[in-house]
């Protein structure tokens, strides 16, 4: 008996919501009361009321809530509203992973301890999803962040109607923010092309689209274009334009795909820099060969690591003191490579190799043994992570972004270690000229030990970049010795410059390729292209003049 | 030093002709020999009894064997410090294994008597043109000589030509295997991608899991490497060998008496990379597989350690060290398998720091002293050593 009340009183509702609206609509703004009651008790009402009555709650919430009604207003509409049968406490049910879990709708604090049983669900139907959905609408629209304005707009794109529409056009007529201003008239427009009674309102329409890079406008330009001739609304002059415009959308996003490649080749770039720039100055520089370069690029990544163990509740903070941590410790193992095994090979390159490949396999076991075989997970701070979107069709990675920049920012730092300070000048005399640095009183051994150590701690810190775009595990360094090798004699030994422009120019071409060939054969391409160049330009793309080249 | 002094000490210290590998030589084919005979003629379970599964393991180190000849003949003879002889071996080993594919017929999963099984599952519809022909068991073993012979051929041409030397060109072999690592890995190169070849059958009607067949390969390996010990023998002792060794020692020099030194470097390199092929012909079938991960430049270097543990330059210092290692391989990961790669680490930076020319050199160097009695002896042969080794880099 009470079921059969209740679904005749669901069905009412379903059937008179337009009359049931304007009614009680008119009596909470009569009722002197509505505006006295706050927000919780009228939260309270909507336990209470039925499907019919709780428009006018709505409405008064609306007023005085604000923008803080969004996430009540959104819970509802997902129909995950819940208020708990002994106490009338109003909460919002979350669904993670099949685990239920409620929280005060209003303060957000959790509320344990509930079951499915203790809770009844706050009912809505399709009049109270239509007000909810414009209600949502209008609070963003009235928004006083123009982004939120902006979004509120772009999420209405796929669900335009007359009421809609209607806000739209009157948030339009007090906008002043160009970019929300903007998305505004590409909804008119689409609309316009979408429900437009005449041809010319429908082209002026398609104007309006031409230049937008919105999926939601390229679909509906897309159904215009390619409409039927016996279709209902078929015009072959709106449906040439629209085809028009499309394919000038269409130009548009392929330049932007263009510079998204772009974008990934810098990305690799910076990569292929990062870890080739310490080798720069241990092979380009000091003329030592060393195939541990790559295991001082993992220590720096394992170094990331450990930090991140060590400070789990400090992530943001740990990439800053990572990066100082992962110089001195992949500059400390640098030293002692160099005074235990390198000094003792000096002018015997061949032999300086083989030893160094020994450290690098020792190295790899050693962070096997010690921590795991498998790759450790490396959190990425949250100020890194996300995409910074440009428009419609071109996102930046942030945390590529970052690295770009900090690859670059490690470079000139390097350029300016090498060109302004004693000890970048030691370097260079020592290497280009052993015994007489030695005469003039330069400590050519203890020079040697400081460069190689600089050299290290650089990959050192190229590992903590690594460390937020791969995964870290012991044969991370591996990976990228062949590389940079690539990268360094590419660009001519013993100069950064041509270590910057061969990185980015083999990152480049690597993502240029890709597409075509696939990224396997990209690279394969590109190391056959680089043993080639080899045999054209022995010296790499810059190479040393006079008595520094011998 | 004086040219003529350090090429005389050169030659003291290694080129006797004759006496040195021939004694060698006998020895190996003894113990091979003795090894098979125990192994087909001692009933199983007498102390005397060679399993097979030793033989298999042995003929796999002589096929290691002769891949560090190949590295000694060019690093130890001409100072080229090759990264990438892997590639040949591999190269080598890939013809065979498409041959013994082939013989698979249709005995495979798929039952396909053209294709392989790989290349059913592909859904491929016909044989890639590089397998035609690879049934037939001459066309294979020439594959196994020309693609390692033409490769080598073409990269020590381009790189010899414009004189890449010393680290560069480590570096270059290491990428050239490397790239054909990534290429042979790819399923649309048609050699089954990371899986490789495997599941061979029988080689020209012989089973391969039979007891005679396999000692049958590891004798022809032992021959092999025996015949291979004696060629390079040779050749380092001929006219050709006293060139290559001058272009070690001071490759400008060696240009601006007249010699083409680039010409002499090229055919030693195509030579080492057929030797190397050979050897992972024969390794194939012993084993059983080849995949992509023997193009790995690990391995590559790996040969190189051997061939410095052994003594480089001494041919049969290659041996030996290739021996050796990877007795010590097939124990230690046995025992202690994390332990092997901190052996080999080690084993790198102390035989290049303290170990020079090797165990064969600090033989000889023993030698010498106790025959001496004076060591006086040992001041020499380091200084010479000195100047070879910086011959070698330069």
């Amino acid at each position: 008996m009470k079921q059969i009340l209740c679904i005749s009183l669901w069905l009412m509702g379903c059937l008179m919501p337009a009359v049931s609206y304007s009614e009680t609509l008119t009596d909470a703004l009569e009722s002197p009361a509505a505006t006295t009651r706050t927000v919780p008790e009228l939260v309270q009402e909507l336990t209470e009321k039925s499907l019919t009555q709780a428009v006018p709650v709505l409405e008064a919430l609306e007023q005085q809530g604000g923008e803080e009604m969004l996430p009540l207003f959104r819970t509802m509409l997902n129909g995950d509203l819940y208020y708990v049968k002994d106490t009338s406490q109003v909460v919002g049910k979350t669904d993670t992973a099949g685990e239920e879990s409620y929280a005060d709708i209003l303060t957000k604090a959790a509320v344990t301890g509930l079951g499915s049983r203790d809770v009844k669900k706050i009912r809505v139907n399709n009049t109270l999803r239509s007000y909810l959905r414009n209600a949502i609408a209008r609070i963003q629209l009235s928004s006083a962040n123009p982004h939120s304005r902006e979004q509120a707009v772009l999420s209405l794109l796929s669900e335009l109607d007359n009421d809609t529409v209607g806000q739209i056009r009157e948030a339009r007529a007090n906008e002043s923010v160009e970019e929300v201003q903007q998305a505004m008239d590409l909804a008119l427009a689409m609309y316009a092309l979408d429900q437009g009674s005449s041809d010319i309102e429908k082209l002026d329409a398609v104007e309006g689209l031409a230049g937008s890079l919105q999926p939601e406008a390229r679909n509906m330009l897309r159904k215009y274009a390619e409409m039927e001739p016996d279709h209902a609304d078929y015009s072959a002059r709106v449906s040439a334009a629209a085809a028009k415009a499309l394919e000038r959308i269409q130009e548009k996003v392929e330049f932007y795909g263009f510079i998204d490649q772009l974008f990934f080749g810098l990305s690799l770039g910076s990569v292929l820099l990062l870890a080739a720039i310490g080798l720069a100055i241990t092979f380009g520089v000091m003329g030592v060969i060393n195939m541990a370069h790559g295991e001082m690029i993992m220590l720096g990544a394992y170094t990331t690591y450990v930090i991140q163990q060590l400070m789990p509740n400090h992530i943001d903070l740990s990439i800053w003191i990572a990066i100082p941590a992962a110089f001195v410790v992949s500059g400390l193992v640098g030293v002692a490579i160099e005074r235990g095994v390198i000094r003792h090979l000096h002018g015997r390159p061949l032999e300086t190799l083989l030893a160094t490949f020994g450290i690098s396999l020792f190295l790899q076991q050693l962070v096997r043994t010690v921590i795991s075989p498998q790759n450790v997970p490396v959190s990425t701070p949250d100020w890194m992570a996300g995409t910074l979107q440009i428009n419609p069709v071109w996102s930046l990675t942030l945390n590529r972004l970052y690295i770009l920049a900090f690859a670059l920012l490690v470079f000139f730092a390097l350029l300016i270690i090498l060109k302004k300070t004693n000890l970048g000048l030691n370097v260079r005399a020592v290497s280009q000229n052993r015994a007489m640095a030695r005469a003039m009183g330069v400590r050519s051994d203890r020079v040697d030990a400081m460069t190689f150590g600089l050299g290290s701690g650089i990959a050192g810190i190229a590992g903590v970049a690594l460390s937020q775009l791969t995964n870290v595990g012991p044969n991370l360094g591996q990976s990228y010795i062949i590389d940079s090798f690539m990268v360094v004699v590419f660009g001519g030994v013993g100069n950064l410059w041509g270590t910057l422009v061969a990185a980015f120019s083999l990152g480049i071409a690597n993502k240029f390729l890709e597409p075509v060939t696939g990224a396997v054969l990209a690279s394969i391409l590109v190391l056959v292209f680089i043993i080639l160049f080899i045999q054209k330009r022995p010296k790499g793309l810059f190479p040393q003049k006079g008595r520094a080249a011998e | 030093m004086s040219t003529s002094g350090m090429l005389q000490s050169v030659f003291k210290d290694r080129g006797q002709p004759g006496g040195r590998v021939m004694p060698f030589v006998i020895i190996l084919l003894v113990v091979t020999v003795l090894a098979s005979a125990l192994n087909l003629l001692t009933p199983e379970g007498s102390a005397l009894h060679v399993s097979t599964y030793t033989i298999t393991l042995l003929g796999k180190y002589l096929c290691y064997a002769m891949l560090a000849l190949a590295v000694d003949v060019v690093w130890g003879y001409c100072g080229i410090l090759s990264l990438g002889h892997g590639a040949f071996f591999a190269l080598g080993g890939y013809a065979m294994g498409m041959y013994l594919m082939r013989q698979i017929g249709d005995r495979g999963v798929y039952g396909n008597p053209l294709l392989p099984d790989f290349m059913v599952f592909l859904d491929w519809q016909e044989l890639p043109w590089f397998w035609l022909g690879m049934d037939q068991f001459w066309v294979a073993m020439i594959m196994v000589l020309l693609v390692p012979g033409v490769l080598a051929y073409v990269f020590g041409f381009l790189a010899f030509r414009s004189r890449v030397t010393g680290v560069y060109l480590s570096i270059m072999t290491q990428a050239l295997t490397y790239a054909l690592m990534l290429a042979f890995f790819r399923n649309e190169m048609g050699f089954g991608g990371n899986n490789g070849l495997t599941d061979f059958k029988d080689i020209l009607g012989f089973d391969l899991q039979s007891d005679t067949t396999r000692i049958v390969l590891f004798l022809l390996t032992a021959g092999f490497l025996c015949a291979a010990l004696l060629t390079s023998h040779w050749i380092m002792n001929s006219r050709m060998g006293k060139v290559i060794l001058a272009v070690r020692d001071s490759e400008a020099r060696t240009r601006f008496i007249g010699y083409k030194t680039e010409t002499y470097k090229v055919w030693l390199f195509v030579y080492s990379a057929v030797i190397a092929a050979i050897a992972g012909a024969l390794y194939v079938p012993q084993v059983g597989i080849i995949n992509p991960g023997e193009f790995s430049p690990i391995n590559s270097i790996e040969v190189v350690i051997w061939v410095a543990v052994g003594g480089r330059g001494t041919l049969i210092g290659a041996v030996v060290g290739a021996l050796l290692v990877n007795y010590a391989k097939t124990r230690f990961t046995a025992i202690l398998p994390e332990g092997w790669l901190f052996m080999l680490g080690a084993l790198f930076v102390l035989v290049t720091l303290y170990l020079p020319k090797g165990l064969i050199g600090l033989y000889s160097q023993l030698k010498q002293q106790l025959g001496a009695g004076k060591p006086a002896a040992a001041g020499t042969g380091k200084s010479s050593s000195a100047a070879k080794t910086e011959g070698a880099g330069a």
